[in-house]
């Protein structure tokens, strides 16, 4: 396994037209590890998600994704689609964007496209449904079967996506980020709009992906009591730039953070600033 | 305005305002003005040429009264036809879900019927030129909606210039035999394969055009085509088009009286209706190709991904899909069957001009696949029954034709807003499969 991180933003910035979105953002995902991108609304946590995943590509700086067979990708480079494709990088959005007229069955199945594209041999083995293809197809179903179950959603596995309910949309989105078999698994804001309930569901289920299916989670969000729990590393971010890193409890304690978050007068925020310097 | 009504009160499809006979009157006065304006110099004045060329007119204005009082009636009555059903959410729900379901499950038993009933046509018939001559026209169609509905009805991407493919297909046929003597069975997949290349070409361009903007380039895609075939004397024939293509042969036998014929090798009389019979099958035998295919590709990946696409593109990027080849391969498809339709149509003409491939032909292409239910196969073939079998059937009304057809058109889209089967069938299930409503299938963004 390879002892690099598993994402590293190298002086990352966004900017859009005069706007600087992002601005010199480094930062590293541990392998294995839940990273939490946190800070007030318009910190611009869900730019540096596009620029990851993306959607957007970054002015400068270089995003670093390395496989743990040592494969590396430089992720500014890629095309979107390639992202998910090669790079193995699975999201979620802030407001759900699952596809409501499919099944939730069908949703999972799409998103192991790639792969059953291969299996039906660029759709000729399939269009004649050959015992090859209908192996793969099976195969497929079970894998989505399986995350169906894990996010307890088996039940309505016939049921058009968008007649579930919000938490079940949200978690069946997360099912279906991982049927893409990710590396990295990039969440934004997924306990939103759930209740304490369903907020204590999804923190297992996170830790239960980085453990049980070794794979990498970085997440933006705002419920702290999820980041808190979870996270093995918080990156903070305010304005577009970084503003603190470390463990849960050291960004808990750091006046910077609860500067940023409470806000300040400008002489007080100015005495943190030069305390720190 | 009137005051908020007490709760019970029944309230406009909109919410806003009570439904009360004020508000009946208040709006059938305002669509009968709008009548009166529109009417008062459609027809309340008549003008015509006189004897030496001088204009004449007189007026009708009891004509213009009975039609404004018709308006005035007749919103009334929609007014309390609605207040009758009850208040609902809005136009789309005035069929009650049991009926819906109910129609559902009678589509099972429709299909097969009608399938039954297709390949017997010919034997029931056979002595009905007209009858097998329709049955000919209604099946090219039905192809033809079943081509546009990979591109209208599973991608969502709306496609103006349809009949442009329609034209390379035939044009293709055309051509290829009448220049290199090439027979039908070679020509029919060239021809296929031709008018998929032209869709990747037509499909290029229009990738990042989203809607209105892709309607609109498509709707130019069909008229340049049809320009060119107009305008490229050397090549095409230009609107003289091209006359003498051989008509299809049985794998080699020509469908003809004399040695050699078909009907002489079986040792039976030759008759004309054989090659009317013969054509029925083949673009029945092309049309159910179209339809197996269709359906099969849906419950592959790439089908899937059209679906995806049509339902939300920026989930299917972040899922690894790449957007521009699933566009693409719906574009060539949905041509490429386009393209099998129309040289099956030039060899059943033996005669082809750009006359045959006017943006009329796109629009009820489209018409049959939106009739029918965007994405339902079922749905578009019983459209294309509809729409072409009842034109010819209301041919006896002549000019009130297409009045007739026009409020059918937009009856159907009131009582049916989505289509006649509206709702979508999933392509794979694990315990039951439950059809979806079309409140939450998408319609695509382009």
């Amino acid at each position: 396994m390879s002892s690099a991180p598993i994402l590293a933003l190298e002086n990352l910035t966004m900017r859009f037209g005069g706007i600087v979105a992002v601005n010199a953002l480094s930062f590293t995902a541990q392998r294995q590890q839940i990273t939490a991108l946190i800070g007030p609304n318009g910190a611009g946590k869900t730019t540096v998600f596009n620029c990851i995943t993306g959607f957007y590509k970054p002015t400068s700086g270089v995003i670093r994704l390395t496989h743990d067979d040592g494969a590396q990708f430089e992720m500014q480079k890629l095309k979107d689609f390639n992202i998910s494709k090669q790079a193995k990088v699975a999201r979620t959005f802030q407001n759900i964007r699952l596809f409501p007229g499919m099944t939730a069955l069908e949703n999972l199945m799409v998103a192991q496209h790639n792969a059953l594209m291969r299996a039906s041999g660029l759709t000729l083995i399939g269009l004649l449904g050959l015992p090859s293809w209908r192996a793969a197809e099976q195969s497929a179903i079970d894998n989505a079967v399986f995350w169906l179950k894990r996010v307890g959603l088996i039940d309505r596995a016939d049921d058009a996506a968008g007649n579930l309910a919000y938490g079940d949309q949200r978690r069946l989105e997360i099912a279906r980020a991982m049927c893409t078999g990710p590396a990295l698994l990039c969440l934004d804001e997924p306990a939103a709009g759930l209740n304490a309930r369903e907020s204590a569901a999804l923190s297992e289920l996170l830790l239960s992906i980085r453990s049980d299916h070794a794979t990498s989670i970085l997440l933006i969000e705002h419920d702290m009591s999820v980041v808190m729990e979870i996270s093995d590393r918080v990156v903070v971010m305010d304005y577009g730039v970084k503003i603190a890193e470390g463990t849960p409890r050291e960004i808990r304690d750091d006046p910077k953070v609860i500067a940023a978050y409470l806000g300040t007068d400008e002489e007080e925020a100015a005495a943190v600033m030069e305390a720190e310097a | 305005m009137s005051a908020s009504p007490p709760p019970s009160s029944p309230v406009s499809p909109d919410g806003a305002e009570p439904v009360g006979a004020a508000f009946i009157l208040r709006k059938a006065v305002l669509s009968a003005l709008v009548a009166l304006g529109l009417f008062s110099l459609m027809v309340g004045v008549r003008t015509e040429a006189g004897q030496s060329g001088q204009l004449e007119y007189w007026t009708r204005f009891g004509e213009l009264a009975s039609l404004v009082g018709a308006v005035f009636v007749g919103s009334i009555a929609v007014e309390l036809l609605r207040l009758w059903l009850g208040p609902r959410g809005g136009l789309g729900s005035f069929v009650p879900s049991s009926v819906q379901n109910g129609l559902s499950a009678a589509g099972r038993y429709v299909a097969p019927a009608l399938l039954i009933f297709t390949f017997l046509v010919p034997v029931i018939f056979y002595n009905q030129r007209y009858i097998l001559d329709l049955g000919i026209l209604v099946l090219t169609y039905v192809m033809l909606g079943w081509g546009l509905n990979v591109v209208v009805g599973l991608a969502g991407l709306l496609d103006l210039g349809y009949v442009a493919f329609y034209a390379v297909g035939a044009y293709s046929y055309g051509l290829l035999s009448t220049t290199f003597g090439l027979s039908f069975w070679i020509c029919l997949p060239l021809a296929g394969i031709l008018a998929a290349f032209w869709g990747v070409l037509l499909g290029f361009p229009v990738l990042r055009l989203r809607g209105d903007y892709l309607a609109i380039v498509t709707l130019a895609f069909g008229e340049i085509i049809r320009l060119v075939l107009i305008n490229w004397q050397d090549v095409t024939g230009g609107p003289n088009g091209i006359s003498g293509i051989p008509r299809p042969t049985l794998f080699g036998i020509p469908l003809a009286p004399g040695e050699g014929g078909l009907a002489a090798m079986l040792g039976i009389p030759f008759s004309p209706t054989h090659r009317i019979v013969f054509l029925f099958y083949l673009i029945l035998a092309l049309a159910l190709l179209t339809n197996w295919v269709t359906i099969r590709l849906r419950r592959l990946p790439i089908g899937r991904a059209w679906e995806a696409l049509r339902e939300d593109e920026v989930a299917c990027r972040a899922l690894g899909i790449n957007i521009t080849t699933t566009k693409l391969t719906a574009f060539a498809t949905g041509a490429m069957f386009g393209g099998f339709a129309g040289a099956f149509f030039a060899t059943r003409q033996g005669f082809i001009s750009p006359e045959s491939f006017t943006f009329q032909e796109s629009a009820l292409v489209l018409a049959i696949v939106v009739l029918g239910g965007m994405g339902s196969q079922l749905g578009v073939a019983l459209a294309a029954l509809a729409m072409i079998g009842g034109f010819e059937l209301f041919r006896s009304l002549e000019v009130y034709r297409m009045l007739v057809f026009g409020l059918a058109m937009v009856l159907v889209m009131i009582w049916r807003p989505r289509g006649i089967v509206g709702h979508r069938a999933p392509t794979v299930f694990l315990e039951k499969s439950k059809s979806i409503s079309s409140d939450l299938v998408k319609e695509g963004h382009g």
